[in-house]
């Protein structure tokens, strides 16, 4: 398949339809099974020390409350630059779009990219003309990631390529900015969905493709993950190295760990890097701190040794 | 980034190994004639000494469990027996860890199958059976089937604690006692086993183990004070089992080879049935009767098909059988290695292109990467034999006829696996497929509930659910009041 030849697919709803069920099925059970055989894989020592670093500097650190206020996200801001214990930064800071500006100045000089949700998040109930006013507020406020949430509604109902025009339109109101995907996987029913709408987002300029807002239950699970992995692993023959964020319920330092096996296991070691992996989460940075310290020292230290945020 | 899993060993603190294991016969441990030794596939280390039984250690295991057998165990009601039974399950389950690195040292597997599959299994086997004990009116046999007196088993080596479990269990749920010879290089579990007998109070001499070689497996079966004969292991020593028994009118249950064929069809979850593939074939070294060992692949997928097989093989991770991160262990012994050697080395001869997993093999010990052969003619040895190893041989067919007609022109008939996201292909192909487990979209899949066992060569009668009570049971057609006691409740 060359890149021409798939991008030929978002040409017209017909095409689009025929590529997408066309794709091989996915086995629940066989997945899940997959899924739960690379959970128990034991990750100690050394690996255990690279691992925890590495889950932390994937980690977009993620506020997405009616009630977050400038102080809070300053803190969680600094949190981010400097988790502290030595430890390295993570990722991005995630947040809503009318906190972008405050964000830009807070990290400003640390290697902390600002990512922010838009397009009317979670639910993306809005007329395109508003979600794309919305994107191009947050690029315009220094927002260096876009997380934008696919229209579930038209994806049940069988409109891929009205959900691929959106995408394409995001990304292009997008710029420089990275545009992440949110396929909002627990509306989706199944994992044959979640594979179709990962080539869809793929197809359509996604730079990289999310599990889920974080608002709907269940967010990020190993199954669909493998799926989502799956497929940016068979995308690229064609299409380029696209990334995978895991976002939602994922809280503590052993969950982490199991994601990045299934990175290493099911994509590859290529995708074991920030910019092709990430994990949105806020609770998991104290965890994956708490188990550095107890690396380094050989004691647990506990919650009331770690900052709130 | 480079993502190395640092070494997570097993502990073996779990295990107390002693130097020499005797035989038990009638509750206790005795002592024998001669010793061999059993030894670590993976290391080569000796693990113990074990005794060689003999002639006149069969004829006591024998006595031992004729005198258990109607003195206790025929005589006890049903309900008594289904106590021991899950006592002993209960015990499995409770000492489960020390039963996986015991079996993981002395077979070479991965502890992450002994752990997650063996054992639990084993256990499971035992709950299941237990529930039968006080049930057997209700099982389709008459109103009060009888058992059968006293099973002479002898099991193999590939899942030493499990295979225990099958034959041992639903004969003990019959009312039978046994005599059981473990396989001469696993041993080990099975002694371990004689231990929880006795800590389940199990009366002394219903169940009896006798270690040996294939001369004691020999002695056992030929042995003229035995009801029963039950024997997992190669069609060669089956066929000769069988004529012993044509002469002595013994009743015999068989299961022996496979060649399972894994029919993967266009319309497949590809990733799924990748995954199909390599459990079926690389699942315990591919030490396993059932094994998926010739892939059957619709042509069209098949160019991509084999891409993600390679790639998924790469990954695989094979060495220390200790660590929990192992996927592929060693081969159980020495001679095995040379046959599935020489099998591979026959295979490449004739022309077809071997391809093996780029996975570094250890300085000790028995080793062979996980291997899959292309271009592979059917005449082939590989394509007919079974190699019990890591092999895998490729053939590509065109419609579902053409893959039943090449699944089913096998000698065996043990098991075979279909893939397909058409439930009623999957359905007809079960109908159409001569073998005794048909999986569709998985496979080496396993449960006490579901008979398991062989069309053609590879044996006949049933192993587990209520299909294989049948094997350790008399169908008695009317009940005479008073004289039958195994179906009594």
């Amino acid at each position: 398949m060359g890149h021409n030849g798939l991008m030929d697919v978002t040409s017209s709803d017909s095409a689009l339809r025929r590529f997408l069920h066309g794709l091989p099925g996915v086995d629940e059970v066989g997945a899940q099974a997959r899924a739960e055989t690379l959970a128990r894989r034991s990750v100690k020592a050394d690996a255990k020390r690279f691992a925890l670093d590495l889950a932390i500097s994937m980690i977009d650190l993620t506020t997405l409350e009616g009630q977050d206020t400038p102080g809070k996200v300053r803190a969680m801001c600094a949190k981010a630059r400097q988790p502290g214990y030595g430890a390295p930064p993570v990722a991005a800071v995630c947040v809503y779009p009318d906190l972008v500006p405050l964000c830009v100045t807070a990290v400003a000089g640390s290697p902390v990219r600002v990512a922010s949700v838009a397009t009317a998040f979670p639910s993306g109930r809005a007329a395109l003309d508003v979600k794309l006013a919305d994107v191009k507020c947050a690029v315009a406020a220094g927002a260096d990631e876009i997380d934008m949430v696919i229209d579930r509604g038209a994806f049940l109902a069988g409109q891929y390529l009205a959900v691929s025009e959106e995408i394409a339109a995001v990304k292009t109101a997008c710029g420089d900015a990275h545009l992440k995907v949110i396929l909002e996987t627990g509306e989706l029913g199944t994992l044959d969905s979640v594979r179709r709408a990962s080539w869809l987002a793929m197809l359509s300029g996604a730079d990289f493709i999310k599990t889920s807002t974080g608002k709907v239950a269940p967010a990020a699970t190993l199954p669909v993950t493998l799926v989502m992995l799956e497929a940016v692993r068979d995308f690229q023959a064609g299409g380029g190295m696209i990334g995978v964020k895991a976002a939602g319920g994922i809280r503590t330092a052993k969950d982490a760990l199991r994601y990045l096996v299934l990175v290493n296991e099911t994509a590859g070691e290529e995708w074991l890097d920030p910019r092709y992996f990430r994990l949105g989460a806020s609770s998991l940075l104290n965890d994956l701190l708490m188990q550095r310290v107890r690396m380094e020292t050989g004691r647990y230290s506990g919650p009331d040794y770690m900052t709130v945020d | 980034m480079r993502f190395e899993y640092a070494p997570a060993p097993e502990s073996r603190a779990v295990v107390r190994l002693r130097d020499s294991y005797g035989l038990f016969i009638g509750g206790s441990f005795v002592s024998g004639s001669s010793v061999f030794k059993t030894i670590s596939p993976a290391t080569e280390e000796v693990l113990a000494e074990i005794t060689l039984g003999g002639a006149e250690d069969i004829d006591r295991a024998v006595a031992a469990a004729r005198h258990a057998y109607e003195r206790v165990w025929s005589v006890m009601p049903g309900r008594e027996r289904g106590k021991y039974l899950f006592r002993i399950a209960r015990l499995l389950a409770e000492r489960a860890r020390e039963f996986a690195v015991l079996e993981t040292m002395d077979n070479g597997k991965p502890i992450r199958e002994s752990r997650d599959v063996d054992v639990p299994l084993a256990s499971a086997h035992f709950f299941y059976h237990a529930g039968w004990a006080d049930k057997l009116g209700y099982a389709g046999f008459g109103p009060s089937p009888k058992p059968l007196g006293v099973a002479g088993q002898v099991i193999p080596w590939n899942f030493p604690l499990l295979m225990l479990a099958w034959k041992i269990a639903p004969a003990l749920a019959c009312g039978n006692t046994v005599v059981l010879k473990p396989a001469e290089t696993t041993p080990l579990t099975a002694m371990l086993f004689a231990e929880v007998c006795q800590q389940a109070d199990l009366p002394p001499g219903v169940v009896n183990i006798v270690t040996g070689d294939g001369g004691t497996g020999r002695l056992l079966a030929g042995h003229p004070g035995i009801d029963k004969i039950a024997f997992t292991g190669s069609t060669e020593v089956g066929k000769e089992i069988a004529r012993q028994c044509a002469v002595s009118g013994q009743r015999l249950t068989l299961e022996l080879g496979g060649k399972a064929a894994n029919i993967v069809f266009d319309d497949a979850p590809i990733d799924q049935a990748v995954e199909g593939i390599i459990n079926g074939i690389f699942f315990n070294q591919g030490h396993v009767c059932c094994a998926g060992s010739r892939l059957l692949v619709q042509e069209s997928v098949a160019g991509p098909l084999l891409d993600a097989l390679k790639r998924r093989m790469a990954t695989l991770r094979l060495g220390d059988p200790m660590d929990k991160n192992t996927d592929i262990g060693a081969i159980n012994s020495r001679p095995q290695l040379e046959k599935i050697e020489s099998l591979a080395a026959s295979g490449e001869e004739e022309g077809a292109e071997r391809w093996s997993a780029p996975c570094p093999l250890p300085d000790r010990g028995f080793w062979f990467p996980p291997t899959l052969f292309t271009g592979v003619a059917s005449s082939s040895p590989i394509a007919r034999e079974e190699i019990f190893g890591p092999v895998l041989t490729v053939t590509t067919f065109r419609t579902p006829d053409e893959a039943v007609a090449k699944a089913n022109a096998t000698q065996y008939g043990l098991s075979a696996g279909v893939w397909t996201s058409k439930g009623s292909l999957a359905l007809e192909l079960a109908s159409r497929l001569r073998a005794g487990v048909v999986w569709a979209n998985t496979f080496n899949r396993f449960d006490p509930g579901s008979p398991f066992g062989g069309y053609k060569e590879s044996g006949f009668g049933r192993e587990g659910g209520r299909h294989g009570l049948e094997a350790y049971l008399d169908v008695v057609a009317t009940d005479v009041a008073g004289t039958l006691v195994a179906g009594d409740v």
